[in-house]
């Protein structure tokens, strides 16, 4: 093992007065941080020796990224109104104000998307404004650096040594465009330990876009790094790979430090348990005449592929029971947001989706909505609504064009004439306002004005409306208060017993998963990981979105 | 272990042999355009030294003006519409050089050096304009250009005369006030063109104008190989990146609008002495949409330019320029045909160049997502 130990750091710098805070390259105390009133930071501290590789983990919105921030001064921090607690870099406090300060007080960054320009060489993406350059008569006339030739055999010399130091044997004037993904995040590293002030590196979940040989090679490389000195801060889902590397073990939950541990006394059950860990309070759920099963098939996915930008869907099967409450949870970006998106045709999807045996084409809202298939989406205000429009008109739009209710008969052969029949339009939004107890001033109300919760059951009705079998619900608590949270998940309880309506649920609360489904199904990398019964542990459910192969359970 | 890309070597040697489709592919708009001008010349009936003689003359005049659209290019921030600011800051300072009566060749130089600071300003502030319209930055330029062209005219219209002194009537409309529709540049007239102008088989050639675009080659070819010119092309790149990597990217924006300005106040000045008079209120108005389109039809594109494709573009797009008209009074008897033709084709191309720059960024967009999903 590569491992410098911080014992014997101690050694080296035995000599150090103020030992304990000299031989920490970097400490962050009491950190606090509010965004506009919430607060997502909370009393957060994290420190690093030279030559550690400290693993930091958390599920999304555990404030990981707002951490990292906060390191790299990013103007976001500042421009929100700052935070509390200190940063210390070799012991010394230091206000970074900026990512330049940030890169001079020697902290790198191997970022999660990759900042490399695909038109540029290896060499110049690694010495990307960084350039050695030599001088020229014009630029000494007008003393502007600006105007110096860049000197590129020193830029290739010193992008050959940085290629080496992580063993890459790889052209260093190979253009990036085309080159694997593997590769780009080599260059990324490579670019980091180039600059030759950098004794902090962060890598941001390095390993989110590698093959498992790409990973395993990284890993390789962060031991390198770490024996030749550098502290590593490593952010990262997958729990096996902070057991291969990490010396220490930070786990964050909701903002807050909920456990620090030395690797040997981690164990992945428990770090998973840590990272997801939240009570889950289990109401008893009405029973069902009949319980479903996989004897009743509602609705077959085969190998979905959906290309939702940030939410990619990679070949997703599963199969729906009739009657359920399926969840389907994942961490973000993981594609489980894709899944109804690509159904539905909101984006360009391909595979296959059956409901009772038939075909339903994909790529076309229309054809999902004429099936019998509705569509709450997590985009209540962009997708769902009609801001400007009236509550009936929102609830009835998609049945009028979907199914032609809401519509004068006449002319009964031409659809496309009739006219929009309000009293039967109004009656109908009445009783959903009484039976869904949205708070308005009436069915005229323009939605723009309701509170979120409201909002998002006027989005149910407008589903309901077209009365579907299948209701695809996605994040139907974002953004909406707690007591309306409940309504909400009350409501879908009602629907599914009363009306028989099998409800395909996304969340990235975990815990209203847990408490309303029947099963939860998690997607990791845009595919299925696995289902879980709503009330398997919390260590189950963390392991899996964590990208730990899930066993096909229930 | 991570291979070396074996399989990019095999890619490109398939490459080799399917060459000459990829160089029509990609070149497809200039070799059209060969044949379209070979064709029309040919129909014409015109001698070679006439069309040499013409082709040399309009190359010498435009290619200044078209190499100013390069740097913004390079920047990431497409065709500058623009250079008319360049055109009429060139314009206000030969109306100097007339009224001060300074002639020849210094009196083109003193208009560059009026020119530039000229330039300089108004393509700062252009370059401030487009900071705050980053991603549509050509139809901010074009309208832009409209704006400048209100002001020009306002000074040039009604305050020169009432408000600025000026006290050669000669150049001013009858009532006194603003400056004639058209001037004639008598001082500077061919300064630099009659330098050294040698009759070689018939042709004669403006060398030191030549000259003068070449060396402006020169010196764009030397800024890109600086530092300067590497954060030029990682901004026109992806300005997100350059400006995480600590680049200045608002900095380096209104650089290369400055260096545009000036390159076209110049251009422009080199277009009016071959010209002889100045179209007051004219002369500038098409100045951004033919250059843009001689770029265009050279097989620029919104996102790469290179030298070369801008003085090729010149070359094919004069050539159209100077048979058309010819063609299309030896085809339908009427010179008109050919003019229409030729209009035409100076805004077909750019709305077609427009449209496939649009099309092939869905393209790449729908290959990235494909690739990103073959990877897993």
């Amino acid at each position: 093992m590569l491992l410098v130990l911080p014992v014997e750091l101690v050694l080296i710098e035995g000599k150090s007065k103020n030992m304990e805070r000299a031989r920490r390259v970097l400490e962050m105390k009491g950190i606090t941080k509010q965004y506009f009133g919430n607060t997502v930071l909370n009393n957060v501290s994290i420190d690093l020796y030279p030559g550690e590789i400290h693993a930091l983990v958390g599920e999304n919105g555990a404030g990981k990224s707002t951490l990292m921030n906060i390191l790299f001064g990013m103007p976001v921090i500042h421009s929100t109104g700052g935070f509390s607690g200190e940063v210390l870099i070799d012991g010394e406090k230091v206000e970074l104000m900026s990512p330049a300060e940030a890169m001079q007080a020697g902290i790198g960054m191997v970022h999660q998307e990759f900042m490399l320009l695909p038109g540029f060489t290896i060499t110049e993406n690694i010495k990307l404004n960084r350039e050695p350059t030599t001088k020229n008569a014009l630029s000494r006339l007008f003393r502007s650096k600006s105007l110096d030739y860049l000197d590129v055999p020193t830029m290739r010399k010193d992008a050959r040594a940085a290629l080496d130091r992580l063993d890459l044997a790889i052209d260093e004037w190979a253009p990036v465009a085309g080159l694997p993904v593997g590769y780009m995040q080599f260059i990324e590293i490579a670019r980091e330990i180039d600059k030759k002030e950098v004794r902090i590196l962060v890598f941001d979940e390095p390993t989110a876009v590698l093959t498992e040989t790409e990973a395993d090679r990284l890993l390789e490389s962060l031991r390198r790094l770490a024996a030749d000195g550098i502290a590593i801060l490593f952010i990262t889902h997958r729990l096996d790979e902070v057991m291969a590397v990490a010396n220490r073990i930070t786990v964050l939950r909701d903002g807050e430090t909920v456990a620090r541990l030395n690797r040997d006394e981690a164990v992945v059950e428990r770090i998973a348990e840590l990272m997801v860990g939240r009570k889950v309070e289990k109401v008893e759920l009405p029973p069902r005449a009949k319980e479903p099963s996989d004897e009743d098939i509602a609705l077959t996915i085969d190998n979905l592929v959906v290309d939702m930008p940030g939410e990619m869907v990679r070949g997703l099967s599963l199969s729906v029971r009739r009657g359920e409450i399926l969840g389907i949870g994942g961490l973000a970006g993981h594609g489980k947001l894709g899944i109804a998106n690509g159904i539905m045709g909101l984006y360009p999807a391909s595979g296959r989706v059956s409901k009772n045996g038939e075909n339903i084409p994909l790529n076309s809202p229309e054809e999902a909505l004429s099936r019998g298939l509705a569509f709450v989406s997590e985009d209540r205000r962009g997708v769902g609504l009609l801001l400007n429009e009236p509550i009936d008109r929102n609830i009835g739009v998609t049945a009028m064009q979907v199914q032609h209710k809401f519509l004068k008969s006449w002319p009964h052969f031409l659809p496309a004439l009739r006219l929009e029949d309000r009293a039967e339009l109004r009656a109908y939004a009445e009783d959903m306002i009484r039976k869904l107890d949205i708070r308005c001033l009436g069915p005229n109300q323009p939605v723009r004005s309701l509170s979120g919760g409201n909002q998002q059951k006027v989005c149910i009705a407008k589903a309901l409306a077209l009365e579907p079998e299948i209701l695809f619900v996605s994040e139907p608590t974002r953004g909406i208060d707690v007591g309306a949270k409940r309504l909400v998940l009350d409501l879908l309880v009602r629907l599914n017993r009363d009306h028989n309506v099998t409800i395909i649920m996304t969340s990235s609360e975990l815990g209203e998963l847990r408490k309303v489904c029947d099963r939860v199904a998690i997607v990791y990398r845009g595919r299925l990981a696995g289902i879980l019964p709503p009330d398997a542990s919390d260590a189950e459910f963390g392991l899996m979105m964590a990208g730990r192969v899930g066993k096909e359970a229930v | 272990m991570i291979q070396s890309p074996e399989q990019k070597k095999v890619e490109s040697g398939r490459d080799v042999s399917l060459d000459m489709r990829h160089i029509v592919r990609t070149n497809g708009v200039p070799i059209l355009f060969l044949a379209l001008s070979i064709t029309m010349a040919a129909v014409a009936g015109l001698s070679p030294a006439f069309l040499m003689n013409e082709v040399i003359t309009r190359f010498a005049r435009n290619s200044l003006l078209v190499l100013s659209l390069l740097i913004p290019v390079t920047a990431g921030m497409g065709l500058n519409f623009s250079i008319v600011i360049g055109a009429m800051s060139a314009q206000a300072a030969a109306i100097a050089v007339t009224l001060w009566g300074i002639k020849g060749v210094s009196g083109f130089l003193t208009a560059c050096l009026l020119a530039t600071p000229l330039a300089a300003i108004t393509g700062c502030l252009a370059g401030l304009v487009l900071n705050r319209a980053k991603g549509r930055e050509m139809i901010t330029s074009m309208i832009l250009g409209f704006f400048a062209n209100g002001i020009y005219q306002l000074i040039f219209l009604f305050l020169v005369g009432s408000v600025i002194p000026f006290n050669s009537k000669s150049m001013l409309l009858p009532q006194g006030v603003g400056v004639r529709n058209t001037v004639d540049l008598i001082n500077i007239a061919q300064s630099l063109d009659k330098i050294w102008r040698p009759v070689i088989s018939g042709v004669r050639i403006p060398v030191v104008t030549v000259l003068v675009s070449l060396g402006m080659c020169v010196v764009i070819t030397f800024l890109l190989r600086t530092k300067i010119g590497q954060d030029l092309r990682a901004v026109g790149q992806d300005m997100n990146i350059a400006e995480v990597m600590g680049i200045k990217v608002d900095k380096t924006r209104i650089i290369a609008m400055i260096l545009s300005t000036v390159i076209a106040a110049w251009g422009q000045l080199v277009f009016l002495q071959n010209i002889g008079t100045l179209n007051t209120y004219n002369s500038h108005e098409q100045v951004g949409m033919f250059s843009i389109a001689a770029l265009l039809v050279g097989g620029a594109s919104t996102r790469r330019a290179t030298i070369f494709q801008a003085l090729i573009g010149v070359i094919l797009f004069h050539t159209l320029f100077v048979v058309s008209p010819l063609a299309g009074q030896k085809l339908f008897g009427v010179p008109q045909i050919g003019e229409y033709f030729r209009v035409f084709v100076a805004y077909g191309i750019i709305a077609v160049a427009l449209a496939i720059h649009a099309w092939q960024d869905r393209q790449m967009r729908k290959e990235a997502i494909r690739e990103a999903v073959l990877t897993e």
